[in-house]
């Protein structure tokens, strides 16, 4: 099957990275928003076809952590580093690195005014500046491979919060990128709309893609995630394989965090 | 043993529906046609009509005069087109410096912001004068001096400022998180303005839109205050030469076959709007 078949476009990333750097790694990150430090020092590293899931309560800073690697937040302090190579010198030109990434929101973010194609391609064809029929057929493949083909000349409002944000993840996958980063992708989603689009990205990990999630969904990263990351008040509390962090918890904040998941039925 | 309801079938629904509309289908006909037809009734045998029908509505008239006026308003739609194309352009490009902070933009910035303020705060009819006069006596290599682009210029200007806030506003509504998702893709500021905050932005605000240009169409009659002679000013002589108003009237009929087409239609685009949003006046079923 070829790249175009598999609804891929762009070349797989080789590049000069030292042998086992992890894909992303990050040291001593700060990032702070007039004056209120929201994220503390974070270090984390992740392996090639690694899961890594971000565990913590709303404003623990778990999607400030995703925008700072998708250099969308200018950092205070720290490094992240992709393949190896420093991303945040600053003075470096953030566009070809973003381009390496792919970003998926909690609200999805659709362009209303594009057709769901147009969406899945925009990327490809603008900052890849990839050949406008080979992308179409990639999303086409992509957008058939999520289910989604018939939807294709679609506007976005036209679908469910489920396709929708399917359709993100498509977009963000197209260009083959070293790293998925999904922020909270299913919590805009009607409960029973979640199961697609967890269903999808465990595909994704299966088939071998490199990403960091931040999610509230427990049992989802018992079943993907490598690693857990619990992140409290901008630090990363505790951190381990999902088995040791969600059934034996050694910090008491982590503890406390399970607990009350547990009295929502959320666990 | 259960109580005995009366139960309301569906026919009796559409029966109650049907008289529904029947008696609103009458009482607007019935008011419509003694209003208009009591007003038109009133305006016909008033004592000073046969002098009004031959001053305002005379066949003559209007067969002498009709040519040039409608040559005249060649003018009128050749200056409306241009200009509207330059204030498009011009109130974009305002738009754009005066939304987004670029440090080499910055005294470019201030200068929009002065521009806007005097552009909307003198009378229109004032610049067309200012630059009509002003510019040629400056005796400048290189500006123009004909009374049509000084006054197109004058009101291009005054037109750029009020758009320009129209589209500022329009900007403005398109919410942040789409610029950050054009960004995440990999797209260059300049892209992510062009291919997905721009389109948006003006799709925002069509209906203001339009609204301004409906009001340039008729606002390039005030040009002829410095000389050319468009659909207006041509009545306008005329009227003074024959003592008779009807090229005037020929003239604004001239004007209503370009607006109201043109009013047709952001009313459309509103009634669209509001059927997709749902309307403030909602008061449930009637």
């Amino acid at each position: 099957m070829s790249d175009v078949e598999a609804g891929l476009v762009g070349s797989p990333d080789s590049t000069g990275a030292p042998a086992g750097a992890p894909v992303l790694e990050i040291r001593g990150l700060t990032k702070s928003y007039g004056g209120i430090e929201v994220l503390k020092g974070i270090d984390l590293a992740v392996g090639e076809n690694q899961a890594f899931a971000l565990i913590g309560a709303s404003g623990s800073g778990k999607s400030t952590l995703l925008r700072c690697i998708d250099l969308l937040e200018e950092i205070d302090d720290g490094d992240i580093f992709l393949d190896g190579e420093p991303i945040t010198v600053p003075g470096l030109n953030p566009v070809p690195i973003r381009r390496k990434l792919g970003l998926v929101f909690q609200a999805f973010n659709l362009f209303p005014h594009m057709r769901v194609i147009d969406n899945v391609t925009l990327g490809a064809i603008k900052a890849q500046k990839l050949d406008h029929t080979e992308a179409r057929e990639a999303g086409l493949a992509l957008l058939a491979r999520f289910g989604l083909e018939s939807r294709a000349r679609d506007y976005p409002d036209r679908l469910s919060g489920g396709q929708q944000q399917r359709v993100a993840i498509a977009r963000a996958m197209l260009t083959r990128p070293r790293a998925l980063l999904l922020d909270e992708v299913t919590s805009a989603l009607d409960p029973e709309l979640v199961g697609d689009v967890l269903e999808l990205i465990r595909e994704l990990k299966q088939e071998g893609a490199t990403m960091i999630l931040a999610t509230h969904e427990m049992s989802f990263a018992r079943d993907v995630a490598d690693q857990v990351c619990f992140l409290e008040d901008g630090r990363i509390v505790e951190q381990g394989s999902p088995e040791q962090i969600l059934s034996a918890p050694r910090e008491a904040a982590t503890q406390r965090f399970l607990a009350r998941l547990i009295k929502a039925n959320r666990l | 043993m259960s109580t005995q309801y009366t139960l309301t079938t569906r026919e009796d629904r559409a029966r109650a529906r049907r008289r529904r509309s029947r008696r609103h289908m009458a009482i607007s006909g019935i008011s419509a046609v003694v209003v208009l037809g009591g007003l038109t009734a009133r305006i016909l045998t008033a004592s000073g009509w046969p002098t009004f029908h031959r001053t305002f509505l005379s066949g003559h008239w209007f067969a002498v005069s009709f040519g040039s006026i409608l040559s005249g308003f060649w003018l009128d739609v050749r200056m409306f087109l241009i200009i509207e194309a330059g204030v498009l352009a011009l109130a974009l490009a305002i738009a754009l410096i005066r939304t987004f902070d670029t440090p080499v933009l910055f005294p470019l910035k201030l200068i929009c912001i002065g521009f806007v303020d005097v552009m909307r705060g003198v009378p229109t009819i004032l610049l067309i004068y200012l630059f009509g006069f002003g510019v040629p006596t400056l005796n400048l290599k290189g500006l123009p001096t004909d009374p049509v682009v000084l006054g197109g210029i004058a009101l291009g200007l005054n037109y750029s400022a009020y758009v320009s806030e129209v589209l500022r506003a329009g900007l403005m509504s398109v919410h942040p998180s789409q610029g950050s998702a054009a960004l995440a893709l990999g797209l260059t500021p300049a892209q992510a303005l062009r291919t997905v905050i721009v389109p948006q932005a003006v799709r925002n605000v069509v209906p203001p839109l339009l609204n301004d240009f409906i009001a340039l169409t008729k606002d390039v009659a005030l040009v002829s205050i410095i000389g050319p002679q468009e659909a207006a000013r041509v009545a306008q002589i005329f009227q003074a030469q024959y003592f008779n108003f009807t090229p005037l009237m020929a003239a604004a009929a001239l004007y209503l076959c370009v607006t109201i087409p043109l009013i047709r239609v952001v009313d459309h685009l509103q009634w669209r709007r509001i059927r997709q949003r749902g309307s403030a006046l909602a008061l449930g079923p009637r």
